[in-house]
């Protein structure tokens, strides 16, 4: 269990975090998505207690995460991958891991073959890694304490798509298991595919959170005419929300009917009217990125 | 690539051991660890050693036999290891902060200053472990050449070269922690008792007050076992100086410090 509660940091004039509050319960993935730039990183360490929040409070399994007496046997934390020493063999890294937590030397070696880093790779040095195998030593390292919660920063950056889909079951499992997941990433289809719960971030604020399921459902209708221009008239006559989607179509947040009948009425032939199923979480993303839907 | 999870089967947290907060020994055995598990330290330390044995050697060879005693290869192997050790000591912070190992090691143990406490315990331990070291490469030298009274060390001698070793390295680790950068430590840890020399030589007045803050001229007096009362008292608040002033500083930053 995680609980985010207000949490704000400012720097000088700047707040990259502003009144963040979530919960994020055992048993679930909670996917945090963002835009790099939007506040996940500094999110996270404040989760951590690396950074000191300018407000609010945050806790891990219910108290503080700096209260917790062994926090690597209870909270795995990767949050870069690449912030480990260059001269050190990737094994040597977690050996030092395990000699903090006191966790026994064969389960380096176990984790070190489950995330498919071979005994080749275990003796190069990290600086001799790629992005994909610090990712892998980093999600590693997470684990090592058989933790009951996982914070994972960007865990699918670097990795190929076999490792993408490998992390999805290792976290679904996690999860399944009872475990509490948190992972960040700036791609909607990375946590879409695993994902429970969602939280949406851009410029420092939650701008949507909840049920994936309920979020990728609550967007309305997605339609398309001949005379787009004429249909969106007509919806805005008739007090529907509309905005642009992408692809020249039109996102409605009204039943499929009522937006058949203002179409009936004005005259105008539909070419698509369906369900938008997340384009209206894809627009709201895309807003956040500054880009135009593609 | 294996598809199963590499997690036990057991439910999360069900390791023995869990819960409790890891021992300071066992945080110093770490850091103590971590000096010597990279390749920057673990090079930095053969080399101090194969400098020391050629520098020894050299001695062994073309010294006076009035010099070849052991209380004088003790010296010079502390001398030698002493100019390259405070470099570790420096690097046992520094590195946490340019490596960006910080995040994980602050990730593990969220109390900084039991970190802290540590490394400092990790830096004397590393500091008293050299200085027997350097003692081995003296009793080697003076079997291979001994020279006039050759097995000459009074106890004090010897504890004099401990100390004084032990206090280089801390003197490097905690300008490490008040600066928390390689270079610019490594620059100030040399050059500013130097400077502070020069500077106690040039200037007339200060030279009274220097000699309470330079660390090198007791060390000096009490090496050469012309040191009496005021010479003690001199490196006492020296050090004080040079190890309070930065300790302080660091211990406040690292603690505050955002670690990103």
């Amino acid at each position: 269990m995680i609980a985010a509660d207000h949490l704000t940091k400012r720097y000088g004039g700047h707040v990259a975090v502003d009144d963040v509050s979530f919960v994020c319960e055992p048993g679930t993935v909670t996917g945090f998505l963002g835009p790099n730039g939007a506040g996940k990183s500094t999110t996270m360490r404040m989760l951590c207690g690396l950074t000191v929040p300018s407000g609010g409070s945050a806790t891990v399994l219910g108290a503080p995460y700096a209260s917790l007496p062994d926090p690597g046997r209870r909270v795995g934390v990767l949050l870069d991958a690449s912030a480990q020493h260059a001269g050190r063999t990737g094994q040597e890294v977690l050996a030092v891991s395990a000699q903090v937590m006191g966790v026994k030397r064969e389960r380096v070696d176990a984790l070190l073959g489950a995330v498919g880093l071979d005994r080749r790779a275990a003796k190069k040095r990290v600086g001799a890694y790629s992005l994909g195998m610090r990712q892998r030593l980093g999600i590693a390292h997470a684990l090592l304490g058989d933790p009951e919660v996982l914070i994972l920063d960007e865990p699918a950056n670097g990795l190929d798509p076999e490792g993408i889909k490998w992390m999805r079951g290792l976290l679904r499992d996690f999860a399944d298991r009872g475990g509490t997941v948190l992972l960040s990433s700036h791609l909607l289809g990375e946590v879409e595919a695993v994902a429970d719960d969602l939280i949406v971030i851009g410029g420092g604020q939650i701008v949507a959170q909840g049920r994936l399921k309920e979020l990728l459902a609550a967007s309305g209708v997605l339609v398309r005419a001949t005379d787009q221009a004429a249909l969106e008239d007509a919806l805005a006559l008739a007090g529907l929300p509309v905005e642009q989607a992408g692809g020249g179509g039109l996102l409605v947040d009204a039943p499929a009917e009522q937006v058949g009948r203002v179409a009936l009425e004005a005259r105008v032939v539909l070419t698509e009217l369906r369900a938008a199923d997340g384009a209206g979480l894809e627009q709201l993303f895309f807003s956040l990125t500054g880009g135009d839907a593609a | 690539m294996t598809a199963t999870a590499p997690t036990s089967t057991a439910q999360h947290g069900a390791a023995a051991g869990a819960g409790a907060r890891p021992p300071l020994h066992r945080l110093a055995l770490v850091e103590l660890r971590k000096m010597t598990d990279t390749r920057a330290g673990f090079w930095l330390l053969v080399t101090t050693f194969l400098i020391a044995g050629a520098g020894l050697t050299l001695m062994a060879s073309f010294a006076p036999p009035d010099e070849r005693t052991l209380a004088g290869f003790f010296r010079a192997a502390l001398d030698i290891t002493g100019l390259i050790a405070p470099v570790l000591g420096i690097l046992v912070v520094t590195s946490e902060w340019s490596q960006r190992t910080a995040l994980t090691t602050f990730a593990l143990v969220p109390r900084r200053g039991r970190v802290v406490g540590a490394k400092a315990l990790a830096v004397v331990s590393f500091a008293v472990v050299l200085a027997l070291v350097c003692l081995q490469l003296a009793v080697v030298a003076a079997l291979l050449s001994p020279g006039d009274d050759a097995w000459d060390l009074s106890l004090g001698a010897f504890a004099t070269g401990v100390l004084l070793q032990t206090l280089g390295v801390t003197g490097g680790f905690a300008i490490g922690l008040a600066l928390l950068r390689s270079a610019p430590a490594i620059v100030f840890a040399y050059v500013l008792p130097i400077a502070f020399a020069i500077l106690g030589e040039a200037i007339p007045g200060f030279r009274d007050t220097a000699d309470w803050l330079d660390t090198t001229a007791p060390a000096e007096a009490l090496w050469d076992d012309t040191g009496d009362g005021t010479a003690w008292a001199q490196l006492l608040t020296s050090w004080t100086l040079w190890l309070g002033v930065p300790l302080a500083i660091g211990l406040a930053r690292v603690r505050r410090a955002e670690v990103a």
